[in-house]
């Protein structure tokens, strides 16, 4: 009964979960049901892995209504894959979230927040298992909604202005997406995704379809902070609370990223994207100046949330660099990045969080020979950080390894050479932190720290490792991540999901 | 130019939507007053939403509703697609919850800030700025000043 009904589940309690958590109003009771609601999650996304696996796609009709009519959920090898990150991440963040959601949002807010939390959560994974179109909408303004209340929450005043802008700018990016659903579903009267994919080659000649697709990259490029659209991420990553902003920078952007796959290769289908207007060349061009701008300004910056938020702009220029190339290698690169990136701007920001909750404060100036008085949370950003340079054997080695190989394999050598430019570049911006964290000397008068609680450490250790795990042993992320592209690409080309 | 009246004159909702969308947009974007980018965008929002109803209607049909079927000529009645209703009506209640929690932003901005300007803000952030970094710069100095005391 559980198991036949795990899509559903996987997205219902969450959701069911959020308004029960209104009832919750002590801080550490609001967040031990977040917490399991969110492991809940989690073991749900697992147990659906593991059917995808033996048992190939998985098509839920929701309330019985038989797809195309009736909203399908969709799971196949790259919406497992996707699931068993987001809530992954999900539950970790919420492991390490308590004692740092104490310390930085407001007591009497602070049961909402996790009601925000809950509901940002189920949004992400709704729209990453739903199959129909429109659904996808629904489930981006649930996201949206909870986490510009989550990013307001912020103690600054500047994160409401922060919360602010991104919410005009996301609005406007989901209602460019509604206006091309709306014109697909002009031209073809299904949301289905798979019936839309069906239904494509016939719509293949108006110009409604090109002008759809323009609204699609424009709308989603704007959720997914693709350079030059991603003037709201650096203010809202480095205002939000610290946990918001480890868990909105290795989940939101990247379920953006999931849907422009969708709609791109699942309802547009590669021989379009190839054909038609040249999308693909425009997205490389915009992921190599995310990669080169976002770097450059990164290590500029004397905040450093603002300074890895940069760093979050370059490196999505990585994945949509991979995927834009349209071939297997191209889009398992990307997705193994997204998968890699995830861990580590998770490791990241957790143990920037951790350094928040002891000095108050995370500017490279204030952090001048921290590393002496929290050796293991500096440790585990170094590890962090060495990933986002892509030092081997850890996991941003793989990812930007296998991004080169697909350059090379698509023949244009000189993507290789920019990744390794770029990659020189977050040498100085990891390099500048380890110097003041390391080298110099803690100034005199600063407060003194401690190390983190174990409640923070262990979450964040789990992270770091996983950044070592993953760049050693990529059978899980390697498998999935081209298990996933070909059900991404192999859907498109007809040839029907994982073989 | 007969092309293009025809073109306007076959396609005039289309046009409408096009309209309001772009003085929408405009809003949005050329709007300080944070309240003012709201209405703006709600306009924006609208504008998508007679797009999708304009799209769905039928010439001559009636409102979808459920006819008895064992009635004469109950089968050759000619309704509007209803779909793109139920579709707008959730994009509608998203539109609500979305300017509510615009403007309830507003509010709390306005509280801290005491102005809902933007250029007001980017003012007031930027001489926030140059306090902290004239008090970073100081602290620079003391700090090295006290260092080489001890050396």
């Amino acid at each position: 009964m559980i198991l036949a009904n795990l899509a559903a589940l996987q997205v219902v309690i969450p959701l069911l979960a959020a308004p029960i958590g209104i009832a919750l109003r002590p801080a550490t009771l609001a967040w031990a049901w977040a917490t399991l609601v969110a492991i809940a999650a989690f073991a749900c996304s697992v147990g659906l892995f593991l059917q995808v696996q033996t048992g190939g796609p998985i098509s839920y009709a929701i309330g019985g209504w038989e797809p195309p009519w009736g909203i399908e959920y969709k799971v196949d090898a790259l919406s497992t894959f996707m699931l068993v990150l987001i809530s992954g991440i999900g539950a970790s963040v919420l492991l390490y979230a308590r004692r740092s959601v104490e310390a930085e949002i407001d007591p009497p807010r602070i049961y909402l927040f996790y009601v925000a939390y809950l509901l940002c959560l189920s949004g992400l994974l709704g729209m990453v298992i739903t199959g129909d179109a429109f659904n996808v909408f629904v489930f981006l303004e649930i996201s949206s909604l909870s986490s510009y209340a989550m990013i307001a929450m912020g103690k600054s005043r500047r994160a409401l202005a922060a919360a602010y802008h991104y919410l005009i700018l996301g609005t406007v990016g989901a209602t460019f997406y509604v206006i091309g659903v709306g014109m697909v579903y002009m031209l073809t009267g299904t949301l289905n995704m798979d019936d839309l994919a069906r239904l494509m080659p016939q719509a293949a000649g108006y110009r409604t379809l090109e002008v759809a697709l323009a609204f699609f990259t424009v709308g989603l490029a704007l959720k997914l902070a693709l350079f030059p659209m991603h003037k709201w991420l650096p203010d809202a990553y480095t205002y939000a609370p610290s946990v918001v902003t480890a868990f909105l920078a290795s989940t939101s952007t990247k379920v953006g990223l999931y849907v422009m796959i969708r709609v791109f290769f699942t309802v547009f289908g590669a021989p379009y994207m190839t054909e038609g207007i040249p999308v693909a060349d425009v997205l490389v061009v915009l992921a190599l100046a995310a990669m080169f701008s976002g770097s450059a300004v990164a290590i500029w910056q004397g905040d450093l949330k603002r300074s890895l938020a940069y760093s979050s702009v370059a490196q999505i220029g990585y994945m949509v660099l991979g995927v834009a190339l349209i071939s297997v290698a191209g889009m398992t690169a990307g997705l193994l990045h997204l998968f890699n990136h995830a861990l580590m701007k998770a490791a990241l920001f957790l143990a920037l969080g951790a350094v928040f909750l002891r000095i108050g404060s995370v500017h490279i100036q204030d952090m001048q020979g921290i590393a002496r008085q929290m050796p293991i949370t500096m440790a585990c950003f170094v590890v962090g950080g060495l990933s986002l340079i892509g030092v081997p054997l850890t996991a941003g080695f793989i990812s930007k390894w296998y991004l080169m190989l697909a350059a090379f394999q698509d023949g244009r050598w000189w993507l290789a050479v920019l990744i390794v430019l770029s990659s020189l570049l977050a040498v100085v911006y990891v390099w500048r932190v380890v110097e003041a964290a390391y080298l110099r000397p803690r100034p005199q008068g600063a407060p003194v720290a401690t190390e983190a609680p174990l409640s923070l450490l262990l979450p964040m250790i789990g992270m770091a490792a996983a950044n070592i795990w993953f760049g050693i042993d990529t059978s899980f992320s390697m498998t999935a991540a081209e298990a996933a592209a070909r059900a991404a690409l192999g859907a498109a080309l007809g040839t029907g999901g994982v073989q | 130019m007969k092309d293009a009246l025809v073109i306007f004159y076959d396609h005039w909702n289309y046009w409408i939507f096009i309209v309001l969308m772009m003085i929408g947009f405009y809003v949005v974007i050329a709007r300080g007053n944070l309240v003012k980018k709201l209405v703006g965008l709600n306009i924006f929002q609208t504008s998508v939403f007679l797009f999708y109803i304009s799209a769905g209607t039928v010439e001559g049909g009636t409102a979808p509703i459920l006819v008895n079927e064992d009635a004469p000529g109950s089968a050759a009645v000619i309704y509007t697609n209803p779909l793109p209703h139920v579709l707008i009506l959730t994009a509608i209640v998203v539109g609500v919850a979305t300017t509510a929690l615009g403007l309830a932003l507003a509010i709390r901005i306005k509280e801290t800030y005491g102005t809902v300007e933007e250029d007001e803000i980017i003012d007031l952030d930027a001489e926030e700025d140059k306090v902290e970094r004239a008090k970073r710069a100081a602290h620079d100095d003391g700090a090295g000043k006290v260092e080489g005391g001890h050396s």
